[in-house]
């Protein structure tokens, strides 16, 4: 049987996801992706024609707050954590390749 | 001192209550317990210790607790046990941690987890396995095995986890304690690190369903910071209930060829005539749309996690690497040196499901199968006003019995997947013991009990009910006999 998903639609996806996988990670996924697609795949085959989707449980609409000026955290806080704040802001590096 | 820690939560508070225990040395005594972790189950613990606790006087229930890393907690460590979050300290605390913390609840420590609450046995953490009390060369369960082991290791007197598709549940059984997932939306999911935001709920590990009744109570209600919370109405209290009578506790009929242990089997059939004989009546109903539990959940949650995770990209916080690179090679260096083998699977399988050509087969199907199980369930409760199954199809598993078969670490999910994604509470209590393949020591068997949306209450009387039927009083360690 010929894998669910191949080596292409795994380097595909892992680019999608902002993944670099070594070529020993590609063939791993390529069979342990396969053998869970397939598994998955029995819900593909389903006659679910008309039945509304779920993406959540809790019967809710609309939730607001009042408008008012809610605490944030203080700047110096936000950046304590970055790995490389700079001038009040969050550095990273060119999107430009050099 | 072994008599302090052999107090559940509720008993240490009537000692301290009568004049008999000193808050002060309940306290010590746990953190000094801490201290002892032979198990791998913290990741960190509160070396302030005791002095830093509001210890008197020995008002509410404040026995100290162990969280799950997967909580922020303001100025601690929190990892989610990954290097990405490796050496972050979170610049404020979660609702949930926040509530324990004012009723005067002192931290021990942080737990270990399976990487961003993404497996069934703990050995996703990239800070190492936690060891199962019972047996160490077995696992203690995932997402939350951590915080399991710990309580049933006399490391802390409870725990708080999370279960997305039974990462409180599943722990609970394999350690011998009691593990309660509350309804989706009971309480606030704010400053817990997201997973998959439409299934994940926080909840008690206890030794004694009283304990998790009592950790709920201050637990639930809603928070403005959470939009999807709203509470349990009318709140929680002591469950005090001895019988069963006019209970009715439904069989899914679909379990009948599902693949479950012996040993597991047994104590379930057991389990279910200690029911009659509390003046319960068990009847079978019929789930089937459960059976794509499994498809469905491994669809949805992947694909949550694949939006969710993309916060993870050496910006804001957390590590960076290939900073020296342009801005994608920064993005891909950081998130593939920073997530474990298991996330990176989970990341692939969600953005696969996401990706277009193939949203509708995946994505779209398991949304509509979710209305089916969630259907289901309505038509049950119908009749019923439980339902039952083991909480898992087996008993703890060896280590690395399972790690190069993720799929069969995903089967193992069976039972406690659909009521997360039907949003449903349900408890598992420990029910006995059974023999693993090739003998002693014996290993406990958690029985799950469901029920409908917001019934809590119910739930926590039946459970304390069967608890007390029961009688289980097994602890790791016990000689057998």
């Amino acid at each position: 049987m010929p894998p669910v998903i191949d080596r292409e639609q795994v380097l595909h996806v892992a680019r999608l996801a902002r993944l670099r996988l070594s070529e020993e990670e590609v063939e791993t996924m390529v069979g342990e992706l396969s053998g869970i697609l397939g598994h998955v795949d029995r819900i593909a085959s389903l006659d679910l024609e008309g039945v509304e989707p779920t993406s959540h449980v809790v019967a809710l609409e609309n939730v607001l707050r009042a408008d008012e000026p809610w605490r944030s955290l203080p700047r110096d806080v936000a950046l304590a954590s970055a790995p490389e704040p700079s001038e009040g802001a969050f550095r990273v590096p060119s999107p430009q390749a050099e | 001192m072994a008599e302090i820690l052999d107090l559940t939560v509720l008993e240490a508070h009537n000692a301290k209550m009568a004049g008999e225990l000193s808050p002060r040395e309940h306290v010590e005594a746990w953190f000094e317990a801490a201290g002892t972790d032979e198990l791998n189950a913290y990741l960190w613990r509160n070396d302030r210790g005791p002095e830093a606790a509001a210890i008197e006087p020995a008002q509410d229930w404040n026995a100290p607790i162990a969280v799950k890393d997967i909580f922020c907690t303001e100025g601690a460590p929190t990892t989610a046990a990954s290097r990405i979050l490796e050496g972050y300290r979170p610049p404020y605390t979660a609702t949930a941690v926040q509530k324990l913390i004012k009723a005067g609840l002192p931290i021990l420590g942080k737990t270990n987890m399976d990487e961003f609450a993404m497996g069934s046995s703990n050995e996703n953490s990239a800070y190492g396995p936690v060891l199962n009390p019972w047996d160490r060369t077995r696992v203690p369960g995932g997402s939350s095995g951590g915080s399991a082991a710990a309580v049933a290791g006399g490391l802390a007197p409870w725990a708080l986890g999370t279960d997305t598709g039974g990462s409180i549940r599943q722990p609970a059984a394999f350690c011998g304690i009691v593990g309660l997932k509350p309804t989706y939306g009971a309480i606030s999911r704010y400053g817990m690190i997201a997973y998959a935001s439409s299934l994940d709920q926080c909840g008690p590990l206890t030794r004694t369903v009283s304990d998790a009744a009592l950790l709920l109570a201050m637990l639930e209600g809603r928070d403005p910071l959470d939009s999807t919370s709203v509470g349990i109405d009318g709140g929680v209290s002591l469950p005090d209930r001895e019988d069963l009578a006019g209970m009715r506790f439904g069989v899914p009929a679909e379990l009948a060829r599902d693949s479950v242990d012996a040993g597991v089997r047994e104590v379930f059939e057991r389990t279910l005539e200690k029911i009659e004989s509390l003046g319960g009546e068990v009847v079978e109903v019929s789930l089937p749309s459960a059976e794509h539990g499994i498809s469905a959940y491994y669809v949805i949650a992947p694909a949550e996690a694949s939006s969710n995770l993309a916060r993870y990209d050496g910006v804001r916080y957390g590590m960076r690497a290939g900073g020296d690179g342009d801005l994608i090679e920064m993005y891909e260096t950081t998130r593939s040196d920073g997530f474990g083998a298991e996330v990176k699977r989970r990341i692939m399988l969600g953005t696969y499901a996401l990706s277009s050509g193939y949203y509708e087969a995946y994505y779209g199907q398991a949304q509509k199968v979710r209305t089916r199980i969630a259907e289901d369930f309505s038509r049950a409760f119908s009749a019923v006003d439980f339902i039952v199954t083991p909480t898992a199809p087996s008993l703890a598993f060896k280590l690395e019995e399972k790690t190069n078969d993720p799929l069969s670490m995903y089967l193992g999910d069976l039972f406690t997947v659909p009521i997360n994604l039907a949003g449903l509470p349900a408890i598992s209590i420990p029910a006995g013991l059974a023999e693993p393949e090739g003998g002693e020591p014996q290993l406990p068997v958690g029985f799950q009990i469901a029920a409908p949306a917001f019934a809590e209450q119910r739930l926590l009387d039946a459970a304390y009910a069967l608890e007390q039927g029961i009688g289980f009083d097994r602890r790791p360690g016990d000689a057998d006999g």
